[in-house]
């Protein structure tokens, strides 16, 4: 279909410096079921296309859902006069910005088809899984949810580069609300608040259905564990909490839009400076962090960024030491800085921006029992529940689902509401040990938001389990 | 765009067979989005977009679809004809949904704001003049906004706005910055330049040195928008209807316990002062307020369509989130904040808040842009970020002095997908005791 959208295109194209067409179809389903009752199935289709100019030093944008002939060539005249407006008062001049020169194609490996599993069984397998998280009649509210995106996006220049790429994800999920008088808690898992690329065989990865029993009875007891002691202590934080860490105070500050001054007036701008990268020792030497677009399964896997640049994985830190920002091609021109192509957009409704796509941790040494032993007094913290930080992505609070005490390099009780704050500048400074392969898990999350217009995008992050020392940790009022 | 809907509606309608109901519901926008950054233009664009959700039922069992639209009546009804027949399909293959609920008394309305607004080209011509020598980061977001509903009982909804919205900040240096917006459907050049005038006035206080306050508890004002978000934490799950019986709201405590807040606290989903849309998605008409927290004590929730079939009460709002939400008055007046703080923080804008004890409804975020500190009176300077964490049951119980006799209207500037309809309208609060943490 975009195909053909693409050859309709060609009759209107403009004659100017350079154009792109990005065409971006997103087909998705979306299943839940609700203490057992199936909730209304959500089909969805959406379909559009953005055209960028640049001419001379000008380049504006144009996005429109109508993809007639006449809904194109509207698009593309708006796209001029805005290119027009820029004229002489624009950050960067349009000649400056890198265009791209390869082209290719990706797809998502796939080995078990979303189509293979006819509706009516995904429905059965949602309430099968539903059924097992009532576990007692404390459970007062509980789900489970199985999301499906297929989207196919075709990116033209006049240059005649031709980029195609077919994305599918899959987003499973399990939800159990335990409740005794005016105390909740809330446990996920199976999935919930991540994705991942592939098709049906990533939920057993993510541990669906199959975690629908022990989140239950986890949120069941953590009514009845004692709030999360007060005062430094280590930290074990399994990878559904690391990559938030990574997130917010690895990711967001070192997306180079941030650092060149773009996001001041929503998201915030960063304590990371142009003159750090090369020198700056961001964390321990145990923290080696990459931009991996190649993890096929990870949620920001691709071939190109939606500016066309091909990826390719990249060390972010290396041994503590700040290497390079995430900066897509324009901002690496802006910057005299060398980048990762990470210049994305969320859908077809919005131009390409910094983002920090596939950013990992990579694992070390130790098992999760080498990590528990080595503390004597902590706790450990998986899933994350609140997230805030500040606009220079320096001072953080994280909190998370379920706590569990450590004592002498044992695990012990469960704690509620484990919450931690510190400063990235010298949180990663105390990483004291790294899990190995068998602590690694892929995750990430498809809601982080950035950018004016506002734009809600996945990003990957994979991470083993990690140590910190000296933590500033604390629980309930 | 209303006459399109319509048409495109009326001959949907035939396409159905049977007892089958349908609703048709219509968002979209033609925006011009420009940001800027150093008073110049970093990205300039358009975007125009049509989406329309149809759910198709017959008795108790329905299938729904989400897609975009051309805005060729032809092309269109093609597309959704086939779309029609899939779902008519995907209904045979689901059982009955025992909470389906949509409006079959026929109520229609319409609204278009009156607009007067410049074109982009102009107001950024006018937005760069004004902000000549200003480190200006920001953007301009303007254009038409609708809402549409249509449904097989013959029911027709319109609600439009064309309107603007520039949401900006005048950077100082680093993280100093003076937050300002301008938003609404008439414009006014002399109205952007007494913003821009306001900002050169605060980049004078910015000029101070900064301070770097210690955690501890300090008397503090927190201004409209610094409100907005403690406002937007308490309705984060807040005052659903849903939340509360699944006990999953922040303000459990309130619910389960008797919890109060200051009798100077009461808060109404303020429908007919809002400029959302005044229909939902399923066709039922929004009364003009629905009060959640009266003096203090927690009142009604908001119940959308899925929750008041499953708990049996009225539909009283669109989604299970405040769109339009409002906060009573008080008596302290503006002119005096700075006499009553005395000394303490001036918060004018906070940000990133979340939960750091959900059943207490303990708030953490970050302050931001130019908040001060304030000595007899008196803004002595600006002071660098700090994390607070604190429960609303202090904040707005036992710790608030009071609220302010003059509110502002607050436009959401916010367009995750599409341009927002929510708005808030608020005073500034003065605070005995507001905790910082780091």
């Amino acid at each position: 279909m975009i195909e053909s959208i693409a050859t309709r295109f060609a009759q209107v194209s403009p004659t100017v410096d350079f154009w792109s067409l990005r065409l971006v179809r997103e087909v998705s389903e979306n299943i839940s079921v609700r203490q057992g009752i199936l909730q209304p199935v959500h089909n969805s289709t959406s379909v559009g296309a953005l055209i960028t100019i640049m001419d001379g030093n000008r380049s504006g944008y144009a996005a429109t859902s109508d993809l007639s002939i006449s809904g194109l060539k509207t698009a593309v005249r708006r796209a001029q006069h805005l290119a027009q407006a820029t004229q002489n008062n624009c950050v960067f001049s349009a000649t400056e910005l890198v265009k791209p020169t390869q082209s290719g194609n990706y797809t998502t490996p796939v080995e078990t088809a979303w189509e293979t599993l006819p509706l009516v069984e995904k429905i059965n397998l949602l309430q099968d899984a539903c059924s097992a998280l009532k576990l007692s009649e404390r459970i007062v509210d509980w789900q489970s949810y199985l999301g499906y995106q297929k989207a196919e996006v075709l990116f033209i220049t006049s240059d005649g580069i031709r980029i195609e790429q077919t994305f599918h994800t899959i987003a499973p999920g399990l939800e159990a609300v335990a409740n005794e008088g005016a105390k909740t808690q809330i446990r996920t898992g199976g999935g919930w608040g991540t994705a991942r690329q592939g098709g049906l065989e990533q939920l057993n990865k993510l541990h669906f259905p199959q975690d629908a029993k022990r989140i239950a009875q986890q949120a069941l007891d953590l009514l009845q564990a004692p709030s999360c002691p007060t005062g430094k202590m280590d930290v074990l934080l399994m990878p559904s909490q690391m990559m938030l860490q990574i997130h917010e105070s690895i990711g967001h500050p070192l997306e180079l839009d941030r650092i060149l001054g773009d996001e001041r007036n929503y998201a915030g701008t960063s304590f990371v400076s142009m003159d750090m990268f090369g020198n700056y020792q961001y964390g321990s030497d145990l923290l080696n962090v990459s931009f991996d677009p190649n993890l096929t399964e990870e949620l920001a896997s691709y071939a190109f960024d939606d500016d066309g640049t091909k990826a390719e994985k990249v060390s972010i830190i290396q041994n503590g030491l700040l290497q390079r920002p995430l900066g897509g091609a324009s901002s690496q021109a802006r910057a005299g800085l060398q980048g990762v192509a990470n210049s994305r957009a969320c859908g077809w409704n919005r131009a390409p921006i910094d983002r920090m796509a596939n950013l990992n941790l990579e694992v070390g040494k130790h098992s999760l029992q080498d990590l528990i032993a080595s503390i004597e007094h902590g706790i450990l913290m998986d899933t994350n529940k609140s997230w805030s930080i500040d606009d220079s992505r320096n001072k953080f609070q994280f909190g998370c689902e379920f706590g569990q005490l450590i004592e002498n390099g044992e695990l012990k009780g469960l704690v509620s509401n484990p919450n931690y704050r510190g400063i990235s500048a010298t949180f990663w400074r105390n990483l004291a040990m790294v899990g190995d392969q068998t602590t690694f898990d892929i995750l990430g999350t498809p809601y982080c938001g950035k950018g004016e217009p506002n734009q809600m995008i996945h990003v990957g992050h994979a991470s083993p389990a990690c140590v910190f020392h000296s933590v500033d940790v604390f629980g309930d009022s | 765009m209303q006459d399109y809907f319509n048409q495109l509606a009326d001959k949907l309608m035939t396409h159905l067979t049977g007892q089958e109901f349908l609703t048709v519901s219509l968002t979209g926008e033609r925006s011009d989005f420009v940001r800027l950054n150093n008073n110049k233009i970093r990205q300039a664009g358009n975007v125009s977009q049509v989406d329309v959700n149809v759910d198709l039922i017959e008795g108790k069992r329905h299938a729904s679809a989400t897609c975009d639209l051309s805005g060729n009546i032809q092309e269109d009804l093609s597309l959704l004809s086939d779309i029609l027949k899939r779902l008519r399909e995907q209904r045979a293959l689901l059982p009955e949904d025992p909470y389906l609920n949509y409006a079959t008394d026929v109520n229609n309305t319409s609204h278009m704001a009156p607009s007067s607004i410049p074109s982009t080209e102009e107001a950024l011509e006018q937005i760069i003049t004004a902000g000549t020598g200003l480190d200006l980061v920001g953007i301009w977001a303007s254009g038409d906004m609708f809402r549409g509903f249509a449904n097989s009982a013959g029911q027709r909804n319109w609600h439009s706005s064309t309107n603007f919205n520039f949401d900006f900040s005048v950077y100082h240096s680093s993280d100093k910055a003076i937050k300002l917006d301008y938003a609404g459907t008439q414009w006014g050049e002399e109205v952007l330049k007494s913003r821009m005038y306001t900002a050169r006035e605060g980049l004078k206080v910015l000029e101070r040195p900064a301070k770097t306050i210690k955690p501890g508890t300090y008397r503090a004002y927190l201004a409209p928008a610094a409100m907005r978000d403690i406002m937007d934490m308490m309705a984060w799950q807040g005052y659903g209807l849903k939340s509360h019986r699944t006990t999953q709201t922040p303000l459990i405590k309130m619910v389960k316990e008797g919890l109060t807040l200051h009798p100077a606290v009461t808060i109404k989903e303020d429908h007919i002062g809002g400029l959302a849309a005044r229909f939902t998605t399923d066709g039922f008409l929004k009364p003009d307020q629905v009060t959640l927290i009266k003096a203090g004590a927690y009142q009604d929730c908001l119940v959308g369509a899925r929750s008041a079939r499953e708990y049996d009460q009225n539909v009283n709002a669109g989604s299970e989130h405040p769109n339009s939400l409002r906060l009573a008055a008080g008596n302290l007046l503006q002119s005096e904040i700075l006499e009553q703080l005395h000394t303490g923080l001036y918060i004018n804008n906070l940000w990133y808040c979340n939960f750091s004890d959900h059943n207490n409804c303990r708030i953490t975020g970050m302050t931001r842009y130019a908040c001060y500190w304030v000595e007899n009176g008196k803004i002595e300077s600006p002071i660098n970020v700090m994390r607070f964490d604190e429960s609303i049951y202090q904040m707005l119980g036992d710790n608030l002095i009071g609220l302010t006799k003059e509110r502002e209207f607050l436009f959401d500037s916010s367009s995750y997908n599409q341009r927002s309809f929510a708005s808030h309208f608020l005073p500034g609060a003065l605070i005995e005791a507001f905790t910082l943490t780091l």
